[in-house]
């Protein structure tokens, strides 16, 4: 007899999904989908809206990755006025930084919530244990000590996210053109040198470090298992710096292929030209796919093994992160590493990345003093702006229009997580198939099996609902066989 | 409730490894607590763990059952505190929190989408039929030529008409507002629930942006 097999809800992610798994009386995997079960939307009901509230509303998106959201909207709207980079405007050293500040902040508190919390438990315990210990409880039954550097490492991430945008969520630094406040040096220091309750910025890089060799501990005493997990090719994109180096705040859109050669670079301003989307009607989140290769050869991944696929170095200012960056190459041979398990040892490297990059700043003395914004006048104003941000989820995309009176018009968002929709897909799909086809008993650790492949991508389904709309209201009466008895469709 | 088809199995109910039964014993005697996001941003749950040093002290009196950040998927016996971010926005969201509420002896609403219904709500002005055609067919980013679709599909809810605050759904005990309430705040309320105090939340640290 066929079987369809769920996981509802999937978890240990942030936000809403699904997975179901048909199998035919063989025992054969004939179908398996990662669904979105959740549909928000924020595209249509900011129409109206004053431009400069776009930042504060559309980082309700999301609850994790809520300063990207809330920078992508600021680059927006520093093109919207005619200081932005589509203008060919520079921004400011002072706001640039403290952005930039606030972003890597993030990073690290985000992939340190998605690591840590998240996947690690796996790690620690295996895919078929218990289900009541797969989780924080279990780590601090098992480690408190490492739970606490974690807590403590978590807290410092949100402290540089506090400092810079005035709250731990949903923050209101930035503004048209800059930002509203500097740091002080008291400010400043206490990141830098920590106090009673508060890492140093040497201790976070430490803590950081520890994460980097706890994957690699794991991945010496399980090595055939993790690299045969689910080896899923795709093309893999980053925002890049001239020199071919990752950006998280800005740069050119640069996707490579297995071979890490560049098949398209572009200005992010363009992205019409080269993204389509596609929907399917199971699931809420749409696909993306780089419309000259079409949908199936031009899937995209993005985030953690996204970029550390893409970028050449991470340049001379992050040496312990460098180190790592060359071991993660040179284990593939130069290649692109499509391995979804090490998507955990990028994530651990660019929790080290972000913490160098965040001391380098906390250095800088531009936080401290300097004009804040730049004021263009109203003959600069464009009424359109974009911005592109590598979230830590990948790269994330706002696009908004204003009319004179400067009421939102039109807004389009293209998110980290739905950008890997497809790559998501085909995980889930490798996985069933590996740990599922051809067994008549199936247990609950199999299916875990499938979680992990999706929790690899840290997915956030929350950003991925942002489209709003309405279903047509259908109701269908079925009889105790499933036999439709009546619908209505209005 | 949606029927059940019979030849659907769910993961939760697959045979699993046990837990130990000395971590069992430890975790039955604590004070249990179930959470769930619904329509929200998941960033009640993430103000949770923003509570710090004092997750950990919260936790050596209380055991977490289902929650996001655990695998457990359905509350697995009688609760004392439930713990309810976002707002109620499909039919899937009423079932889990009337779940909730049969199975949870005090309920909150964590944030502005459960007390309110939250930015989501926004959505509660614009006429939805058109909403819904603006997000998946009036797209910049469709092929001219690819088939036009609205998702809607029996693996995926449907989606309610308005988004509702839940004690609009079912009744609802304690209300912590802010978006988000600061861990501090969610630390306070559920100190006072799990030592038996009346529920104070100075206004100090209770906020509403």
């Amino acid at each position: 007899m066929s079987r369809k097999l769920v996981i509802d809800p999937v978890t240990r992610i942030e936000g809403h999904g699904k997975v179901t798994v048909q199998l035919d009386e063989n025992n054969r995997v004939t179908d398996a989908r990662l669904h979105v079960v959740e549909f928000r939307g924020f595209e249509e009901f900011v129409h109206g809206h004053p431009f400069w509230e776009a930042p504060m509303l559309l980082q309700r998106i999301c609850g994790i990755c809520f300063v990207s959201h809330h920078l992508c909207g600021a680059k927006a709207l520093d093109d919207i006025i005619g200081a932005g980079y589509a203008s060919g405007v520079e921004m400011l050293p002072t706001p640039e930084k403290l952005r930039r500040l606030g972003h890597y902040g993030q990073q690290l508190q985000s992939h340190t919530t998605a690591y840590f919390y998240l996947i690690v438990p796996e790690m620690l315990f295996g895919m078929d244990a218990p289900p009541e210990k797969r989780n924080v409880l279990g780590l601090v039954e098992a480690n408190p000590e490492l739970v606490k550097r974690v807590v403590a490492l978590r807290k410092w991430g949100q402290e540089v996210i506090k400092t810079v945008f005035g709250k731990r969520m949903h923050g209101i630094a930035s503004v048209p053109g800059g930002v509203n406040k500097r740091l002080d040096a008291r400010e400043r220091d206490r990141l830098l040198k920590g106090e009673p309750g508060l890492l140093s910025v040497d201790q976070v890089i430490e803590h950081a470090l520890e994460g980097v060799r706890l994957f690699h501990n794991f991945h010496e005493k399980h090595r055939r298992e993790v690299d045969s997990f689910a080896k899923v090719p795709a093309l893999n994109m980053s925002l890049v710096d001239e020199q071919g180096n990752v950006d998280y705040y800005h740069g050119r859109i640069r996707i490579v292929d297995g071979n890490r050669d560049t098949v398209a670079e572009f200005d992010y301003h363009d992205y019409l030209e080269h993204f389509a989307e596609a929907t399917e009607e199971w699931s809420y989140m749409k696909f993306p796919y780089l419309r000259s290769l079409g949908r199936e050869a031009g899937a995209l991944r993005v985030g953690p093994l996204g970029r550390v696929n893409v970028t050449r170095s991470y340049g001379d200012n992050a040496p312990l992160a460098q180190a790592e960056l060359e071991r993660f190459h040179d284990y593939t041979g130069g290649k692109a590493n499509d391995m979804i398990l090490h998507t955990n040892w990028a994530r651990a490297i660019e929790i080290l990345h972000s913490a160098e990059l965040i001391r380098e700043l906390l250095e800088d003395p531009d936080l401290l003093e300097g004009p804040l914004v730049i004021e263009p006048g109203e003959a600069a104003w464009t009424g359109e702006g974009v911005g592109v941000v590598e979230a830590p989820r990948g790269t994330l995309l706002h696009h908004y229009r204003a009319d004179a009176q400067g009421a939102i018009t039109f807004a389009n968002l293209v998110v980290a997580t739905t950008q890997n929709n497809a790559v998501m897909n085909r995980t889930v799909r490798s996985v069933a198939e590996a740990y599922l086809g051809g067994r008549a008993e199936i247990t609950e650790g199999m299916m875990n099996a499938i979680e992990v492949g999706i929790r690899a991508y840290d997915p956030c389904l929350s950003c991925a609902t942002h489209a709003m709309g309405q279903m047509p209201l259908q109701v269908t009466v079925q009889d105790a066989e499933g036999r439709v008895l009546d619908e209505r469709l209005r | 409730m949606k029927p059940k088809n019979p030849r659907e199995i769910a993961s939760h109910e697959l045979p699993a490894t046990p837990l130990d039964a000395a971590t069992r014993a430890a975790r039955e005697e604590k004070i249990q607590v179930a959470m769930i996001a619904l329509c929200g941003c998941w960033g009640c749950t993430l103000s949770f763990l923003d509570m710090d040093e004092n997750l950990l002290r919260l936790l050596e009196k209380v055991n977490i059952t289902r929650s996001s950040l655990t695998d457990i998927k359905r509350i697995p016996h009688r609760c004392a505190i439930g713990f309810v971010e976002g707002g109620v926005a499909n039919d899937e969201n009423i079932e889990t929190l009337e779940h909730f509420r049969e199975n949870c002896d005090i309920l909150i609403s964590v944030g502005a989408c459960a007390v309110w219904g939250g930015v989501p709500a926004m959505r509660n002005m614009v006429p939805l039929e058109d909403c819904f055609r603006e997000a998946y067919l009036e797209v910049p980013t469709t092929e001219p030529r690819a088939p036009k679709r609205i998702p809607w599909h029996p693996d995926i809810p449907i989606i309610t008409d308005r988004v509702y605050p839940c004690h609009e759904v079912v009744k609802m005990d304690y209300f912590i507002p802010g978006c988000p309430p600061d861990g501090e705040a969610i630390f306070k309320v559920l100190d006072d629930l799990v030592n038996g105090r009346e529920v104070d939340l100075p206004t100090q640290i209770n906020r509403y942006d």
